[in-house]
């Protein structure tokens, strides 16, 4: 029983995601935005992932290549349930179709994920009419069981989107993940649309669901402090490639790559006593498309070496820390970064 | 620091009709911005703080407009100014647009001209306000892109923003509206868009440069986190409204309006340390469109402490409740007593 509950629920191999560059007129092929490259990650069943990094990471495009709303470059993307295993990234069409009742995906805004002209009820059933074979009857039933687990009243079935507030969009475009059950569900930038008081709401939403159905989220935000209140596990990413990977505890307390401390550094904390002495990085993320050699990040590194200029730091089980902790960086033993307090 | 506020708003309502009714999303502000300081206004979508900015500048959106109160600008050069009582488009106005007052916008990329390089749209503003000549104006630009921390800014002066990676842009966008060397600088969700890096870069360039030329900032942002770090004040406010205004310190140590205290209660703070299965205290409910009418206090409806018969009864004023520090709740003697006596007379 323990066994399963720890049981990976996808296993990532060597994820990558390519986009091509086109210029001239004859729109020749000139380069390529390696956007991911090479992510390897499990996904634990019932637990949240944090994905986090800064715009132009790639931590959508992982999101959306797993459940293959866009298709991956490379890579296996193992998915372990009850009727056995299947490799995502190589089913064809019908077989995806049948997987994706178990992957769902909770989008970033609100305004733009709800089709203007359906109501309530025909978005929320329109997976269900897709997938499954339910009578009239019995989908509305659903589609009122939904609203009600998401906070919203069965009144509403027949309201449109553009009479609700954000907050209770984001509600129903909530229901609408959960309307099949998924076992699986990517939340992209889920909060980050929406104002703190109905950003609580939501973030408790999801937690309580999780706790009824046993829901695994893999949770994409660029927000630390989200991050750290919903999160078990956090991985990093930056330039297209995961550069930490730990418990969150582990993560915030004392992380193990200078990028990362750095972001932490970064956030501003909310009380005007507590000024949190800033890590000075230079510069911005460097282009995808023209990556820096050796270590993405050295240009902007204040501790970096000759070197990182030349080897890429490969993602390792630090040493002499308990528990798992995976870093990218050379020094991650030997430097003593600073977390959060 | 014993003279007044360089900015003076009292009792500014901006309203407009539309086909569901009165839209009103300013109703009574009442706000002072100290000089040379910066002055946080915060609040969540909907409350009417970016209302404000455009306001202060005279720029409300058409149909919008100013229906009562006033702004008096007083720099101490030249006789105080209601702006309120200005022509949104006069001679007036635009004189003091863009030259004593500037503001800076939270989408840079739609803030500029998309056909026009950032040089030549920083070199305008010298063009206009301080009649430079164009090899004058250029250099005065090269000098403010220097400033604002530009790399190669005489390679840059001829940049057009699609160019600009978002954190260049935005400093740019700085670099443009302190071209004139304003006395108050509007600066409305500056680092909204950015990520938490090039943010902590860009405020850390506000503050200097507030410092360095001692301008006056009033600074508009839904992050509690930005306002704890770079304000010396702060507003709070919910559907048109200030219903707290203390120092920073005071508004997040002590913070005496029950709307306050839930948005302090509701962000996620990085470092908690609360535990993953605990439960952010979360408000019921979201911010009233600008249609509604609400009896007694707006935030009533929301309000766990509101006393019925009393909040949504009682319009509250906004009353000292500390030294130095003004919240509009009832549940305080000295709101409730101003409150029934205005409402008596």
């Amino acid at each position: 029983m323990i066994e399963a509950q720890t049981a990976p629920l996808l296993e990532i191999r060597g994820l990558s995601k390519r986009f091509p560059i086109h210029s001239g007129l004859s729109r020749r092929v000139t380069g390529e935005v390696r956007a991911i490259d090479g992510i390897d990650l499990n996904i634990t069943r019932g637990e949240t992932l944090g994905l986090v990094g800064e715009s132009g990471c790639g931590k959508s495009t992982t999101g959306r290549a797993i459940l293959r709303a866009i298709e991956p470059s490379a890579g296996e993307i193992l998915f372990h349930d009850r009727d056995g295993t299947v490799d995502v990234a190589k089913l064809g069409r019908t077989e995806l179709k049948r997987i994706r009742r178990k992957m769902q995906m909770v989008f970033q805004d609100p305004y733009a994920s709800l089709n203007p002209r359906m109501n309530v009820e025909e978005i929320i059933a329109e997976p269900l009419i897709c997938l499954d074979h339910l009578t009239h009857k019995q989908r509305r039933d659903r589609v009122v069981e939904l609203l009600e687990l998401v906070g919203l009243n069965a009144s509403y079935l027949l309201r449109y989107p553009h009479t609700f507030s954000g907050g209770q969009r984001q509600r129903i475009g909530i229901a609408r993940a959960l309307a099949l059950e998924p076992d699986f569900v990517v939340c992209d930038e889920a909060v980050s649309a929406l104002d703190v008081s109905v950003q609580a709401q939501v973030l408790n939403l999801l937690s309580d669901i999780q706790e009824r159905l046993g829901t695994t989220y893999l949770f994409i935000s660029h927000d630390l402090g989200v991050i750290e209140h919903q999160c078990d596990r956090v991985a990093v990413m930056y330039l297209g490639r995961i550069v930490e990977f730990a418990e969150t505890e582990a993560l915030l307390r004392t992380p193990k790559m200078p990028y990362v401390e750095a972001l932490l550094s970064a956030v501003p904390e909310p009380d005007p006593h507590v000024r949190r002495e800033r890590v000075a990085i230079r510069g911005e993320v460097a282009d995808p498309a023209n990556r820096p050699s050796g270590c993405p990040f050295h240009p902007r590194c204040p501790y970096a070496q000759e070197v990182c200029k030349s080897t890429v730091p490969p993602l390792r089980q630090v040493e002499g820390v308990t528990g798992p902790h995976l870093a990218a960086c050379h020094f991650a033993e030997a430097l003593s970064l600073r977390g959060v307090a | 620091m014993t003279d007044g506020p360089i900015i003076s708003i009292r009792g500014l309502e901006v309203a407009a009709r539309s086909r569901h009714g009165m839209l009103r999303p300013l109703r009574g502000i009442d706000l002072d911005l100290p000089r040379a300081a910066t002055t946080g206004l915060v609040g969540e979508s909907g409350c009417g703080k970016s209302m404000t900015a455009r306001a202060l500048l005279n720029i409300t959106p058409s149909p919008m407009r100013i229906t009562a109160g006033s702004i008096v600008l007083d720099d101490r050069k030249t006789p105080p100014v209601d702006l309120a009582a200005l022509d949104p488009d006069g001679a007036p106005m635009r004189a003091i647009r863009g030259r004593r007052l500037a503001m800076i916008f939270q989408e840079p990329m739609t803030a500029f001209s998309p056909v026009h390089t950032i040089g030549n749209q920083i070199a305008e503003m010298l063009l206009i306000h301080e009649k430079l000549d164009k090899r004058a104006a250029k250099e005065r630009s090269i000098e403010m892109l220097e400033l604002v921390g530009m790399p190669n800014p005489r390679q840059h002066f001829d940049a057009h923003p699609f160019k600009l990676s978002g954190g260049m842009r935005q400093r740019a966008m700085i670099a443009m509206a302190l071209a004139c060397k304003p006395d108050v600088l509007v600066a409305d969700e500056p680092t909204t868009a950015l990520d938490v890096t090039i943010q902590a870069q860009i405020l850390e360039l506000l503050q200097r440069l507030q410092q360095e030329l001692g301008m006056t900032v009033l600074l508009i942002t839904h992050d509690l986190g930005v306002v704890a770090r770079t304000t010396r004040r702060v507003a709070v406010m919910y559907l048109g409204e200030v219903v707290e205004e203390t120092t920073t310190e005071a508004l997040f140590d002590a913070p005496r309006h029950p709307y306050t205290q839930g948005l302090l209660g509701s962000v996620p703070r990085l470092g908690s340390r609360r535990g993953k299965r605990e439960r952010l205290p979360a408000m019921r409910g979201s911010v009233p469109s600008a249609l509604a009418e609400l009896p007694g206090c707006a935030f009533q409806p929301r309000c766990p402490k509101a006393v019925a018969g009393l909040c949504d009864v009682v319009k509250p004023q906004m009353a000292e409740v500390a030294p130095g520090h003004r919240a509009r709740c009832l549940l305080y003697p000295e709101v409730l007593a101003a409150s029934v006596a205005l409402e008596a007379a």
